[in-house]
């Protein structure tokens, strides 16, 4: 019961000094908000909107979803426009083509084998989507879609979604979920392994969303952690330190950005993969 | 302690409504919105072209390095019939070459033989001719000697005798001798 207080105590404490210290800064740049922030110029706020008791206000993360949106349907449009006039790709389009073949000969087609053609427009929509959401947070002023959880969970459960298709659409209905308990399982292990792979499913789209959405945010506090060093130690020496570690962890979002973009594409075409081929 | 801290951290990051693993539903639903119209979008007006160029170049380059291969064997087994049809017309050529040769030779050969036997005939015939002439040349000088001896023996003997009976005595004498 004491420990109980105790515990409560700290975890009012912790958030007391959260707002206190004004280190909250750094969750409002990470999160999603209402307002385009260019401060220290100027902040944008953008209208609220409401459908049916549902807040569905246009926030900070909707317009660069938006911005992706677009930036991903012009670039695409114009590499396909760019093969309409001949098969031999110019300029960009080599730069896309080399994006667009990766995800089709070392995702797509290793994973899911034969028919996986299918899931080729989902994977790479999912691919640049993310991808696109990744560098537009990289840009300053700008804020990253792909670290906010409610982004992840839906592109996790879109993904759920073809897997599940995936799987019902080679197995039928019945089939499918007959086959999720894997051959050769003891009788009595039976009802124990129904539910363990039962919530199977579910996990493996949960893994995904909390995983794009931890390293998209993760990077994020971090470099705002070291350029907050300056102020906490209130000093201008720090500077130097802080900025030259927040290019590094910069430099490392990079990487991060194409790497999680492969693999939240890698793993749903793996687990798509497994649902379409249920016997291994 | 550790489960403490944790403890504080998630309810630090979940804080209230506003926190930082707090779905919100109004994102969603524009994610939802987003992602699905540019999936049906760039389905459409992106990946099945980008898609279906890609798939049509490789099978241009397949099928041109198969037409490519196709075109070496093709040159590769022309060639090998050149060189085999070279070697046979060489070998004819050899052939025909020493054929020639032997023609030639036999030809020569026939060629002396038979210059041969004509100048061997041309040769008996010179000398039976120069054995007849001999002989003719030969019987010449025995009339004309025989001539000359009457002219001289009977400038000798004049009067005595006429030349017709000398002559005749003269005849029967070589006769004579020619007869032992």
């Amino acid at each position: 019961m004491d420990s109980l207080v105790v515990k409560k105590s700290l975890v009012d404490s912790l958030q007391a000094s959260h707002s206190e210290n004004d280190s909250g800064w750094i969750l409002h740049h990470v999160m999603d908000g209402n307002y385009l922030d260019f401060s220290p110029f100027f902040k944008l706020y953008l209208p609220k909107i409401e459908l049916l008791g549902f807040d569905i206000s246009i926030t900070r993360h909707v317009i660069f979803m938006w911005l992706a949106a677009i930036l991903m349907f012009i670039v695409f449009t114009s590499v396909a426009r760019s093969y309409k006039k001949s098969l031999i790709p110019k300029g960009s389009s080599n730069f896309w083509e080399v994006f667009i073949l990766f995800v089709r000969d070392e995702i797509a087609k290793p994973t899911i084998g034969k028919g996986y053609e299918i899931f080729l427009p989902y994977l790479l929509t999912a691919f640049f989507f993310i991808l696109f959401g990744n560098f537009l947070g990289l840009i300053p002023f700008s804020a990253t879609f792909t670290s906010n959880i409610a982004v992840t969970a839906t592109l996790a459960t879109l993904s759920f979604i073809m897997i599940q298709f995936g799987g019902i659409k080679n197995h039928g209905f019945v089939g499918y979920f007959k086959g999720l308990v894997p051959h050769g399982v003891p009788i009595f292990l039976l009802p124990i392994m129904a539910i363990v792979e039962f919530l199977g499913l579910f996990t493996k789209p949960f893994a995904l969303a909390i995983r794009l959405f931890a390293n998209m945010t993760a990077g994020h506090i971090v470099i705002y952690a070291l350029i907050s060093l300056i102020f906490v130690m209130k000093s201008y020496l720090i500077s130097p330190v802080s900025i030259g570690m927040a290019l590094f962890i910069y430099s490392l979002e990079v990487l991060v950005a194409l790497l999680q973009a492969y693999i939240f594409t890698m793993l749903s075409s793996l687990f798509i993969g497994m649902a379409v081929h249920q016997d291994h | 302690m550790f489960v403490e801290i944790n403890l504080a951290l998630v309810s630090l990051i979940a804080a209230g409504g506003g926190g930082l693993l707090s779905v919100d539903q109004g994102l969603a639903f524009w994610t939802t919105l987003t992602f699905l119209l540019l999936l049906l979008l760039l389905k459409k007006y992106a990946w099945k072209p980008i898609l279906e160029a890609l798939k049509q170049r490789e099978l241009a380059i397949k099928e041109s390095l198969e037409k490519a291969e196709k075109a070496k064997e093709e040159a590769e087994k022309i060639l090998s019939q050149n060189q085999a049809n070279l070697a046979k017309a060489e070998e004819e050529a050899k052939k025909i070459i020493e054929q020639s040769r032997l023609y030639a030779e036999n030809l020569k050969q026939q060629i002396l033989n038979e210059s041969k036997a004509q100048a061997k005939k041309m040769i008996d015939d010179a000398t039976s001719e120069i054995e007849r002439k001999n002989i003719a040349a030969l019987d010449e000088l025995k009339n004309q000697i025989a001539q000359i001896a009457i002219d001289a023996a009977s400038k000798i003997i004049k009067e005595n005798l006429d030349s017709q009976k000398n002559q005749k005595l003269v005849q029967d004498y070589l006769n004579e001798i020619s007869k032992n």
